[in-house]
């Protein structure tokens, strides 16, 4: 590369590619990563796709974006604004400048800045030329055609030629961060193999976009991004749904139990179904189920039946599953059920993310009805929460809800990848088919877990059901005793894997002026603004909840040890208010927000500096 | 190799499959009948008495799994058949036989039903059908005659009632089999051929409720009115009933017809001979929609159309898999696609 410009060095960057749901984004911004990732950077992702399959062309309505976070050091989050934002039409350009820093590098496709586009984005003048775009670093060209021109001599048809201007984009995007073009060319080939024609015309598109980077005078400096101190292995980009999949199988690879999926399509839960549907090699059996209720029910039936019995959904879906989650309850059969949370009430908003179901999971059935809660923080740990859900699931016998959200869900980050034989065992109790004294709901004295005695053994022959009953021998009763005794003990059972999870880790000291509790998907968020106050000096720790029932034994010091607490969520107070439940005695703040969207680190830092200083 | 239910390798009876739970039925329920056959059947089945489950939603019919000395799930309202999919789909070797009534199947489990038929997972779906929502005291079900006056109609219904062999041919189901619950004897063969018959099974019980719908089958069922109310269909057999076996049905244009055998020169040559196997369900759908008193009630198998089961169609696309795929272990997935080393 020709060194004609100044190279300036990043620590992190975000960049985000906007463009019509057509023009290929998801892809770019795909790419894009991957040869980050091989560069050795650390990075996070998210696809931000419109709610509609087709929107009109170039409409608000019709943008489909990608956000990428990349840099040298730890990254935790897809970052809030973006330093680069490359846009391909007036629409994507509307939507999402208000999400550039300051003096950003924008990227623009300034063929698609006709008259028309230009009044369907809601603009009267063309903000290439109104001085809307003064404060930022303009990258403009005819991009459209200049990928036409490209490839005049290929024979290509009009179609393909327009489809490949993404391509053109990114090599203007890998000139732009000192990327050769070795890495991306190989993706296309492979990519496209079976199509040489497609292959050859994005290959063209790609290259002649990064010798327009080299020659054009727009681009005054271009960056640079140092590879991240990451530990030493092996890697790969992993979203949180196909890492919640992969999780699932190496669960039942472990136990020794079949795994069993059955599962309803629901935004955003659907793509560990699809994952899952894969993988019969490893003998997953897939159910796609007439509705959320059979969903449950066949999964509920097949962990009768012996299987690692599983069911995936969202919100709305886990309300339909509640009277099932009560069978699984007092049959006490293991299963596992993933919530990847999105927006409610109701259909709410289905691809935006929160963490409103908390609530929904600690109590939302009929009677007392208590089971295992527990939480995944980033796209890449969804792997081993699931693992271990699966694990609590079938070694305590009870239904165990691993809450992510769309967040995670969609997000993907570099995934360092373990030896399924380092995880933890998982030792299911199973009856022993020769003992003679089998009674189903006799307990192990310390976990107070009954055994799993699936059908076909002779000596094992039992009856299971939603009707109470009786402890050790399982027949039917409604004595007020025993259901005061059943009662208890299904409560002291999930409370008692409390001496099985570990112990909650904190952030920064054990002990100092401020708190900051969070669970789940916002870990990111909150590490990265909790790490800034640390960097200035302030006495603030950073507590994220895994495991939310039960809690860990050490949760009442942990929040005791601090000055304050404050509790930051993007729902309403859920977590905070079942903290006053266990631990009235602790003053709590919180932080919320509902608004589909994630923690910005700003918002958070404002928040926590008003708090130290009040 | 698909997992076929494995034999018993003694010779099993009727006591092997009693359980030592009270059985909670009212004195004069048809249920009793249908523990009865189930019993009988049961041994003859042949398989080892650990790999049948019972599996049951609520309502009267399910408790059902109390009674059968075997593996019982009694589950939630409607979900049975949702319940019984999941075990068979993840244990093929077992026998599972789903309890059900007109409310738990046709009411709130509505949808379960027609998907399992639908996929025609191998399954047996007893249904007793009393016209009554029983446990609950007595309120109209799905299958309840129009008019009638019960707990929640006391003006009479307004709704028409399913006719069930016509929701599961409408729901492609493979098997569809019709008792009255006084013939146990029949019951048990039939409960045979439902064993028999890869894929969903479901059998019809015109059961008596004693308490809430008392004689509401009797126009069929008594056994005075039974030689001329009901059609028992033999595979192979032409289609002959009345008390003197002089009546029988033919296809005339686009409708069934009941016609007197030696009358206008009909002989029995000219009647319908049943062929339960055929796949195509026409002349099914006619036998299940016969009503009295215009038509005889049709009785016995009406429908057994061979098909893929979806369980054997599991078994069969993960033996591929495993057989072909390059992904053999958990540690194979995630080493594949794209991966790099740091």
């Amino acid at each position: 590369m020709t060194k004609k410009h100044d190279v300036r060095a990043l620590e992190d960057v975000v960049v985000k590619f906007v463009g019509d749901s057509g023009d290929g984004m998801q892809l770019t911004g795909t790419l894009f990563s991957d040869v980050a990732a091989i560069a050795g950077n650390d990075l996070a992702t998210f696809p931000d796709f419109p709610a509609e399959i087709r929107a009109p062309h170039n409409t608000i309505a019709g943008v489909s974006g990608f956000q990428m976070h990349m840099g040298e050091r730890k990254i935790y989050t897809p970052g809030d604004m973006c330093d680069v934002l490359v846009a391909m039409n007036p629409a994507s350009l509307k939507a999402n400048l208000k999400w550039a820093k300051p003096g950003a590098t924008l990227i623009i496709d300034s063929s698609t800045f006709d008259e028309k586009a230009i009044g369907k984005a809601g603009y009267t003048d063309s903000p290439l030329e109104d001085g809307a775009l003064d404060a930022y670093q303009v990258i403009q060209a005819p991009i459209t055609e200049l990928t036409r021109e490209s490839l005049a001599d290929l024979e290509v048809d009009k179609r393909l030629a327009e489809r490949t201007k993404n391509m053109f984009v990114l090599g203007i995007m890998f000139y732009l961060f000192g990327r050769d073009l070795d890495k991306p060319l190989e993706f296309i080939r492979d990519k496209f193999k079976a199509r040489p024609k497609v292959v050859q015309a994005n290959q063209t598109a790609m290259k002649a976009g990064y010798h327009f980077a080299d020659n054009t005078e727009a681009i005054k400096v271009t960056f640079k991004v140092n590879p991240a101190p990451l530990e030493k292995g092996l890697y790969r980009n992993i979203t949180g749904n196909v890492a919640t999949a992969w999780g699932l199988l190496a669960a039942a690879e472990r136990s020794g139990r079949p795994l069993f999926l059955g599962s309803y399509p629901i935004t955003p839960a659907t793509e560990i179904l699809m994952e899952l549907t894969k993988h019969k090699s490893l003998g997953a059996k897939v159910f796609q189920a007439e509705d959320e209720i059979a969903g449950i029910c066949s999964a509920i039936g097949a962990s009768f039946g012996g299987s690692m019995g599983v069911t995936t959904t969202s919100g709305p879906g886990l309300s339909l599953k509640s009277e099932a989650l009560g069978l699984a309850v007092i049959t006490e059969l293991p299963l596992v059920i993933v919530n990847v949370q999105r927006a409610g009430p109701s259909t709410g908003m289905p691809t935006k993310s929160e963490q409103s179901d908390l609530m929904q999971a600690l109590f939302g059935r009929n009677g007392e009805s208590p089971l295992m809660v527990m939480a995944a923080t980033s796209p890449a740990n969804c792997f081993y929460y699931a693992y271990m859900a699966a694990k609590y699931a079938m070694e305590h016998m009870t239904p165990v809800i691993l809450l992510t959200d769309g967040y995670l869900g969609f997000g993907s980050e570099l995934f360092k990848i373990p030896d399924v034989n380092d995880l933890p065992d998982i030792n299911p109790p199973m009856a022993d088919p020769n003992d003679p004294y089998f009674k189903p709901y006799r307990r192990d004295e310390k976990t107070l877990v009954r055994q799993w005695a699936a059908p076909g053994v002779a000596g094992l022959r039992h009856r299971v059901g939603g009707l109470e009953k009786t402890n050790i021998d399982g027949n039917v009763s409604t004595d007020p005793l025993n259901h005061q005794l059943m009662v208890n003990i299904r409560e002291e059972k999930i409370a008692r894997i409390a001496d099985y999870i570990p112990l909650q880790e904190v952030n920064g000291e054990p002990e100092g002026d401020l708190l900051v509790v969070g669970w789940g998907g916002t870990e990111g968020a909150l590490a990265s603004a909790v790490g800034r106050m640390q960097e200035d000096g302030h006495k603030i720790s950073h507590a994220q909840f895994n495991y939310i029932k039960p809690l860990p034994t050490n949760t009442r010091e942990v929040l005791a040890s601090f000055k304050k607490v404050v509790v930051c969520e993007l729902n309403s107070g859920q977590l905070v208010n079942y903290f006053r439940m266990n631990f009235p005695d602790i003053p709590y703040h919180q932080f919320n927000k509902v608004q589909g969207l994630p923690f910005h680190i700003q918002e958070l830092t404002d928040t926590f500096t008003k708090l130290l200083e009040e | 190799m698909y997992k076929k239910v494995e034999k018993s390798p003694v010779e099993l009876t009727k006591q092997d499959f009693v359980s030592d739970q009270m059985v909670k039925w009212c004195p004069g329920c048809g249920a009793h009948a249908i523990l009865a056959a189930v019993g009988n059947v049961f041994p003859k089945i042949g398989y080892r008495k650990e790999n049948f489950a019972m599996v049951s939603g609520i309502g009267c019919s399910s408790r059902f799994p109390y009674y059968v000395d075997t593996f019982g799930f009694h589950g939630i309202h409607g979900r049975a058949a949702a319940i019984a999919s999941g075990l068979k789909i993840a244990n093929p070797g077992l026998s599972v036989w789903v309890a059900t009534g007109d409310g738990d199947s046709m009411a709130i489990g509505g949808n379960h039903f027609i998907h399992v038929l639908r996929r025609n997972i191998d399954i047996n779906i007893i249904l007793f059908n009393n016209q009554i929502y029983g446990l609950t005291k007595g309120q109209f079900s799905p299958t309840t005659p129009i008019g009638s006056v019960t707990k929640t109609s006391p003006h009479g219904t307004i709704e028409h009632p399913f006719t069930v062999s016509g929701l599961v041919m409408g729901a492609q189901g493979t098997f569809f089999a019709r008792v009255p619950d006084n013939n146990v004897k029949l019951m048990s063969e039939v409960f045979f051929e439902a064993a028999k018959h890869d894929g969903t099974s479901v059998v019809e019980i015109l059961q008596n409720c004693i308490i809430f719908a008392d004689k509401v089958h009797d126009h069929i069922t008594d056994r005075s009115m039974r030689e001329e109310r009901q059609l028992f269909l033999k595979q192979g057999e032409p289609m002959i009933f009345g008390k003197n076996q002089d009546k029988g049905i033919i296809l005339n244009g686009t409708h069934l017809e009941v016609v007197e055998l030696g009358k206008n020169g009909i002989n029995e040559k000219d009647l319908l001979v049943h062929d339960m196997y055929t796949r195509n369900p026409g002349i099914h759908r006619m036998l299940g929609w016969m009503k009295a008193p215009d038509y005889p009630v049709a009785m016995g198998v009406i429908r057994a159309a061979p098909a893929d089961s979806y369980d054997e169609l599991t078994e069969r696309q993960i033996e591929t898999a495993k057989k072909t795929s390059k992904i053999q272990t958990v540690n194979d997935l995630l080493r594949s696609g794209d991966t790099w080393e740091i």
